[in-house]
């Protein structure tokens, strides 16, 4: 059975000019993504999942960015021959975002309440009194207690779990297809961010809403997510179901980041847990070499992988990566 | 898993507006400066009804000194100072209101438009600003009112034309600071539109420090007023306390109380707005918020 996607991005190019000339921080970007569906992306610190995320909803600032090359599909209709006025339409409306840092994503000076209704005022034809009872029930579904009292509170007034709850409730207000999360949890205590993944659960399954996770964080993505995008500096290197990648990933890059993973078990004869890391750092994209950017941090690098850029390979169903050692015994 | 809690009658914190008018009470200075902006606002409003008198008109001998009859004395043309100054505060407020709301108005939209759109737009209307910053503004407000006759709009638009660039420079710096946080980005990601963003989410913002500024300007202007009139460069139908003194300077030495006590009114109103406009920015700044 083949779904048709909600959202499919092809060959999508994003350009930042710097001193230095362009650098492309996103390249050949391929992803689609299945109504009702959770799609993990997952990367490093400037591996351009955010970039990803501003992409599609075409808020890549601009200059120095630009987005050169592809496609953003959108139930079939490229949002990148939008005007920025049918683009603003949808905003908010089809494909809505909640950001890392919930303490400073809402405006200070405005109550809660009149911030969720302003956005279902902007996109649905509301009166006062009916956006009103829609936040009412938007911040209960998203496990505010005493809404009818809340609304009327100013965002320092509430936890940073509650600002991050009201943000989702403002994304859901007018129930879009897409909802992207930019690290929703990184910036919140960890019983919190159960709570956070739990809620976000909850939503997509009663509102059939496809959600993009975007984290640094695999065991997130163990927990949440349905299918997974690996990348790295800009680029895609791995793609398939959770238990695929998790259980059995082909990309070295991904073997590394779940062996990232701290395990809670201590082995009553060693003193301290080993942390895993992956050695190295993440490459300057300025300075990129034709071949795998994760060559020089690889433990199975051979010489091929610094001349030529590896291409997508299928090594299972619905599971492709990026890499020469595909197939090579560990 | 939507364990609700009975919520506890909640303490909460005063509101913004309620906080900022507790700090504000709690300086002394502050609350010295807002008693002398009642009392000339009340002067203004009601002091005709009470006191009334054309402040043109020759009432008793000329440089009568104050006394039982003249309670601030009379001028070189036998004018009462008192019904003066009364008249005056009237002159003076509205000029210094209307003048800082031009002021604001020029200032606030040009600062927008330069801080918001940046680029091209920010470097010709800071370029506009800079042009009208290197002007002296005493001698630029000079030629404009010379070109024209001068008359109370024509005095309240050149002191705008002069006083506006601080304004659009703090709007400026305001909105670039305040259009790189995230909760401008997450507006934006809701479908807000441009215009949206600037009034609803960057100004309100931005505000406190474009207050604390707006009040200190309205005494600016009052200076600038008094100033123009003193050279002569006034409205000569509008009797404000800067024609008083102007038109009195030649008898300073015979009748000081016509200089005096105009000049006293002026140095009160414009201590009353400063203090106020001090008290604003204490009470408006976090940081000196006691906890």
């Amino acid at each position: 059975m083949k779904q048709e996607p909600l959202l499919q991005v092809n060959g999508l190019c994003v350009e930042f000019s710097t001193k230095n000339g362009s650098v492309r921080v996103l390249n050949q970007l391929d992803l689609h993504l299945l109504p009702g569906e959770a799609l993990g992306i997952v990367g490093e610190s400037g591996c351009g999942k955010s970039m990803t995320a501003l992409s599609i909803m075409r808020l890549v600032p601009t200059p120095p960015g630009e987005i050169s090359n592809g496609q953003i599909l959108l139930n079939g209709d490229d949002v990148l021959q939008l005007t920025e006025s049918q683009m603003e339409d949808i905003r908010g409306n089809e494909i809505s975002m909640i950001f890392q840092e919930p303490m400073t994503s809402l405006n200070p000076v405005f109550t809660i309440g009149s911030q969720v209704s302003e956005n279902i005022r902007r996109h649905q034809s509301a009166n006062t009194s009916q956006a009103k009872e829609k936040t009412i029930q938007m911040l209960e579904a998203v496990g505010i207690p005493a809404p009818e009292l809340r609304i009327d509170q100013y965002p320092h007034e509430l936890s940073g779990g509650m600002r991050q709850r009201v943000m989702i409730a403002m994304a859901l207000s007018c129930q879009p297809s897409v909802l992207i999360a930019d690290e929703p949890t990184t910036a919140l205590d960890v019983t919190i961010q159960a709570q956070i993944f739990e809620l976000l659960r909850k939503i997509q399954e009663e509102m059939a809403t496809s959600v993009i996770l975007i984290t640094h964080d695999m065991s997130v993505i163990a927990e949440f997510a349905d299918r997974v995008i690996v990348m790295y500096a800009g680029r895609k290197v791995e793609e398939g179901l959770v238990r695929d990648i998790i259980d059995n990933s082909c990309h070295p890059y991904t073997q590394g980041l779940i062996n990232c993973v701290p395990v809670l078990k201590r082995d009553p004869g060693l003193k301290r847990v080993e942390l895993n890391e992956i050695p190295g750092v993440v490459p300057n994209l300025a300075q990129l070499g034709p071949g795998c950017s994760f060559a020089p941090r690889c433990h199975k690098v051979v010489d091929r992988c610094y001349q030529e850029m590896p291409p997508e390979q299928q090594v299972g169903e619905n599971h492709y990566a990026s890499c020469w050692r595909v197939g090579d015994a560990a | 898993m939507n364990n609700r809690q009975e919520l506890n009658p909640m303490v909460r914190p005063d509101r913004p507006v309620v906080e900022l008018w507790l700090m504000f009470f709690a300086n002394k200075a502050a609350v010295l400066g807002l008693v002398l902006w009642l009392l000339v606002v009340f002067t203004a409003v009601f002091g005709l009804t009470i006191y009334t008198g054309d402040p043109f008109e020759m009432v008793g001998a000329p440089m009568t000194p104050p006394g039982a009859e003249f309670l601030l004395g009379t001028d070189y043309l036998g004018r009462d100072v008192l019904t003066g100054i009364i008249h005056g505060a009237s002159i003076t407020l509205a000029i210094g209101f209307s003048a800082t709301i031009c002021t604001v108005i020029i200032g606030v939209v040009i600062g927008v438009l330069a801080g918001y759109y940046g680029r091209w737009v920010d470097n010709l209307l800071m370029r506009v600003t800079e042009f009208f910053q290197v002007l002296p503004p005493m001698l630029f407000v000079m030629v404009l009112i010379s070109l024209f006759t001068p008359s109370i709009y024509l005095i309240v638009l050149a002191i705008a034309v002069v006083s506006w660039t601080g304004m659009a420079r703090l709007t400026r710096a305001e909105f670039l600071k305040i259009k790189e946080l995230e909760y401008v980005t997450a507006e934006r990601a809701m479908g807000a539109r441009n215009a949206s963003i600037m009034a609803k989410v960057i100004l309100p913002n931005a505000l406190p420090p474009l207050i604390v500024a707006v009040a200190l300007n309205v005494g600016t202007a009052i200076l600038f007023e008094a100033a123009l009139s003193f050279l002569g460069l006034g409205d000569p139908n509008a009797y404000s306390w800067g024609y008083m003194i102007g038109s009195s300077r030649e008898y300073i030495w015979d009748s000081w109380w016509t200089i005096t006590f105009p000049g006293f009114a002026i140095f009160l109103t414009v201590l009353g707005v400063s203090l106020i406009g001090d008290g604003l920015n204490d009470a408006l700044n976090p940081k000196l918020r006691e906890l």
